[in-house]
């Protein structure tokens, strides 16, 4: 009997053609007569849309058509959706502003898509662009989140430019925790505008085909199905019948590739009305400018605590960003994936949690890895670390003396979840033991020795993966349930494909869910090939985001391989002339205990397809569907511990040590689990140090526009990650797995303020803790010293 | 419209191009090359790295007709022989890829330091790396893989000599 495999670390199936240069990503695919899109963005922030002249880039060479957003509006073609109604405080939903492929009236930001050329080459569409002559009449821009509600209205439906005012918990219930609080910790804190900048850009491609009235929308998207359903029912009106959107390879996504784009709902209405297959393919400057941005919070948080320093309430004051239109799921991130964390993995008792989410002049604001758990995470590990300090109490042991226990599992939050299973000692055991925290007054001082500051910083975060049971989402205001399905196809010769509705863009996919098939059906790996990514082949699926493809996706493959395997059985009894109840299968084979009988799953599958001496009744064929909804979310959870040196002269942060150690229940391939670690963290260190999107207060431009001034994370940025497991196995799913894609960027950056934090003695740095921000603090805090002596 | 001759991946071509076409354009757009990518427009990123006459090069930033009488090689000319590059093979053993975008141009890249210093310490591969950018793996394999790489290399000379 062959290895089993989950559990190993195998090399990946995808490498061969990624590494030799045979990936086939939506840029690299070409379609005959294929033509190029390009779009006239708005140079302003706000500005109405007076007029827009086309007569000389329609002239100029190779142009096949200009087209604004007036022209698709007479195909009656719709607003993209906001798929996430969030009901207020009132009882109101949110307001659902339209948000049209190309705006027809009001540029609503830099980068707003405002025409489109269409021409024989990209270059002569981008030269045509030129020479579009716009009258734009300028209104003043909203930029900043702390003024924006008192700024220009920028949608008729939204006065104050808010989209809703939302709250969670009882104001009665927290004031009255607070007024008896022995005491009260409070900070302001921003969670820093990210732009998610995958390594390739978004790109479409879509071609109309006459004959069948159907067209093709090659896609770099994360999740092909919800794409073709939102523009088939939402937008366009295509019937799902007649629309086909194929996701190939895509390289990266972060959440960012999530969403319905204007591009992309640009090209698949091109595609008919210049008859040719359209191509668009953004250039960096346009990811900035137009890629839905994350995070984006002010947030002003407070925790009450008793004498002993147990947590009595959290209350959180948040105004999050929408953007300038409002993209899928935005108004979800910043209330059901955040205000539902602000538990921890704690006991907090009393939680409140006001979110004020309003529009601005800037890109959209939506899911970026993590979603809405960093931003909870960030203020539950800071607030917790800024009471320690005040309150004299060691931040380790203030966080233990409040942690839930293993005992109190299943654990209802006051936030709505019901965690299934933890142990947040055991990964902070472990983690400390890693980084040895004992040691580190001694390493204090020998830095000090130096004249460098040393600190430490440490973050338990938890957070709700596997998204998501589709009940429970419902009564949250979702418009989908996110299910997962799986087919499982046997084929003649004994190879299999799985069919998902997963989309895997650098996550493993195709090695992780073959280990679990080739190992439930006793067959080599090579012999199982993975099928996604093409709603033409794929039964529906809703995509991969939120830590789901392995806890939903991977479920569903697992329960739809349970019934081939107990369609086999049936095939097999009859093979081996047996009742079958008196028939076992194991690993690929079926007998009778007791007995020399037994039969391999892959001579059932040939029987299944050739029956010519089947008997009555029973079926034939070997491929089985299974719909997959998850019964709770899953609950990774863990203990990271940064480590760093300040050179106070300077300002310059060496991250000399980081540890993590995470839950993420039951492990297919520590390599892949590892690395998605790993690329998490440096996400998450990104927001902490490097990155930040800035627009212009005054103007709405956009300054960190490129890699020259956005500053993206390199080689030399980071040290080795030491890297460790604590295993708690999830205790609905058949797989035991919670889900680990977003884990590193939720609880590094709340480690790496606590340790900058730490270094420099003070309470508090915002992000990104850039080397100037360093500096200026460690001169504060310097001459606050020198002010006590 | 200029006349072009240059060696790809070992193969002369001779092609009529517009001047202002880059090099990266050349290979992707006019010989289908596409295992080189395009990821900015400010030659920040590096996934278009290349090898002209054996150095490095973001393709990006030059045009096809100064790469005329010159050799280039790009990911799709490293397999020898249906194996892959040492570079190629570490990339897999260490995981040093995810979703496979900046790959090829990093890989290019890796190469090339290995020229240049064949025996680089893990700081050296990391400063090296400063002009390839990868969102995905935090470059803790990738910095792996290139420390496998040049041990692989060095053995090879050894049992070469």
């Amino acid at each position: 009997m062959t290895e089993l495999l989950v559990g190993k670390s195998m090399k990946r199936k995808e490498d061969q053609r990624l590494l030799t240069g045979r990936g086939r990503y939506v840029d690299d695919i070409r379609r005959p007569g294929e033509s190029h899109a390009y779009f006239v963005r708005s140079p302003h922030a706000h500005a109405e849309i007076r007029s827009v002249k086309k007569d000389a880039a329609l002239a100029s060479p190779g142009v096949l058509g200009v087209f604004t957003g007036k022209d698709i509006q007479r195909d009656n073609w719709g607003s993209i959706p906001c798929g996430w109604v969030v009901t207020d405080r009132y009882g109101k939903p949110h307001k659902a502003v339209p948000h049209y492929a190309l705006t027809p009236d009001k540029a609503r930001y830099v980068g707003d898509h405002v025409a489109v050329v269409v021409a024989e080459t990209y270059a002569q569409a981008r030269d045509a662009a030129e020479l579009i002559e716009i009258d734009y009449h300028e209104l003043p821009p909203v930029i900043d989140l702390a003024t924006a509600m008192s700024g220009a209205q920028i949608h008729d439906l939204a006065p104050q430019n808010l989209c809703y005012d939302w709250e969670l918990g009882e104001q009665a219930e927290i004031d009255a925790v607070f007024a008896r609080a022995h005491h009260v910790a409070s900070l302001d804190l921003v969670n820093n505008r990210l732009a998610p900048s995958p390594m390739e850009p978004r790109a479409a491609l879509a071609e109309y085909d006459p004959a069948q009235e159907s067209y093709t929308l090659w896609s770099t998207s994360q999740n092909p199905h919800m794409l073709r359903w939102m523009l088939s029912e939402n937008v366009s009106g295509i019937p799902e019948t007649k629309l086909r959107v194929i996701s190939p390879d895509v390289g990266g996504g972060f959440g960012m590739k999530i969403y319905c784009y204007p591009e992309e709902t640009t090209c698949l209405w091109l595609s008919k009305q210049v008859g040719r297959p359209v191509r668009w393919t953004g250039d960096r400057s346009e990811s900035f400018l137009a890629d839905a941005h994350g995070r984006d919070h002010r947030t002003r948080v407070e925790l009450a605590l008793d004498d002993k320093g147990i947590f009595l309430g959290l209350k959180v004051d948040t105004v999050a960003n929408m953007g300038a239109y409002l993209s899928n799921y935005a108004t979800s991130i910043p209330t059901y994936f955040y205000a539902t964390l602000l538990a921890g993995c704690y006991k907090t008792p009393v939680i409140h949690c006001d979110v004020k989410a309003v529009f601005t002049n800037t890109s959209p604001v939506d899911a970026y890895r993590g979603a809405g758990r960093p931003e909870a995470a960030y203020l539950i590990e800071r607030i917790i670390d800024v009471a320690a300090m005040e309150m004299g109490v060691d931040p380790i042991e203030l966080r233990r003396r409040n942690f839930i226990k293993p005992a109190d599992f299943p654990y209802q939050t006051p936030v709505h979840l019901i965690y299934d299973i933890g142990d947040y000692d055991a990964s902070l055991d472990e983690a400390l033991r890693m980084i040895d925290y004992a040691g580190f007054p001694a390493r204090k001082a020998e830095s000090k020795s130096r004249g460098k500051l040393r600190g430490i910083g440490v973050a338990c975060y938890i957070e709700a993966c596997g998204v998501a049971p589709s009940q429970l989402i419902g009564k949250m205001g979702a418009g989908a349930g996110l299910w997962e399905s799986a087919q499982v196809r046997f084929n003649v010769t004994g190879t299999a494909f799985v069919l998902t509705g997963t989309h895997g863009h650098g996550q493993g996919h195709e090695t992780t869910f073959g280990q679990i098939v080739a190992d439930m059906f006793g067959i080599p790996i090579e012999h199982v090939e993975l099928v996604h990514g093409d709603t033409s082949q794929v039964p529906m699926g809703m995509g991969t985001y939120g830590s789901r493809s392995l806890a939903v996706g991977g479920s569903a493959i697992v329960r739809a391989a349970e019934k081939v395997i107990a369609k086999g059985h049936k095939i097999a009894a009859h093979m081996l002339e047996a009742a079958e109840n008196d028939v076992e299968y194991a690993r690929g084979w079926y007998s009778v205990p007791g007995t020399n009988r037994k039969v391999k799953l892959t001579d059932v599958a040939k029987k299944a397809y050739i029956p010519v001496d089947y008997p009555v009744g029973l079926e034939p064929g070997l491929d089985e569907t299974a719909f997959y909804d998850p019964a709770n979310f899953t609950y990774p959870a863990g203990a990271h511990i940064a480590e760093v040196e300040i050179d106070p002269e300077t300002g310059t942060l060496k991250i000399v040590d980081w540890v993590a150690v995470d839950d993420f229940g039951k492990v297919i391939n520590p390599m892949i689990v590892e690395g998605q670690i790993h690329g998490g963290l440096a996400q998450g260190i990104g927001q902490a140090i490097l990155e930040n999107v800035v627009y212009d207060s005054e103007t709405g431009q956009l300054l960190s526009g490129s890699f020259m001034d956005y500053a993206m994370p390199r080689a030399d940025d980071f040290p080795n990650f030491k890297v460790g497991y604590t295993e708690t196995p999830c205790t609905h799913n058949p797989l035991g797995a919670k889900g680990a894609g977003e884990a590193g960027a939720i609880a590094s950056p709340p480690a790496l303020i606590n340790a900058i934090s730490n270094a420099l003695g003070i309470r508090h740095i915002d992000m990104p803790a850039t080397p100037q921000r360093i500096w200026r603090a460690a001169r504060a805090a310097g001459a606050a010293d020198a002010q006590k002596e | 419209m200029r006349r072009i001759t240059m060696t790809v991946n070992g193969r002369e071509i001779t092609c009529e191009v517009e001047e202002r076409l880059l090099l990266v354009q050349f290979l992707r757009e006019t010989l289908k090359l596409t295992g080189t990518h395009v990821g900015c427009d400010t030659s920040q990123c590096g996934v278009c790295v290349v090898h002209v006459d054996g150095q490095s090069i973001k393709s990006c930033s030059m045009l096809a007709v100064q790469a005329d009488g010159r050799s280039v090689t790009t990911i799709e000319g490293l397999m020898k022989d249906g194996e892959m590059h040492p570079m190629q093979a570490a990339f897999h053993d260490q995981h040093g890829l995810q979703c496979g975008f900046c790959t090829p141009g990093m890989v290019m890249s890796a190469i090339d330091l290995l020229q240049k210093n064949p025996d680089p310490t893990e700081q050296e591969i990391r400063e090296w790396l400063e002009g390839n950018l990868c969102r995905c793996t935090g470059y803790h394999n990738i910095v792996k893989a290139v420390r496998q790489a040049a041990t692989a290399i060095s053995r090879q000379g050894e049992a070469r000599t």
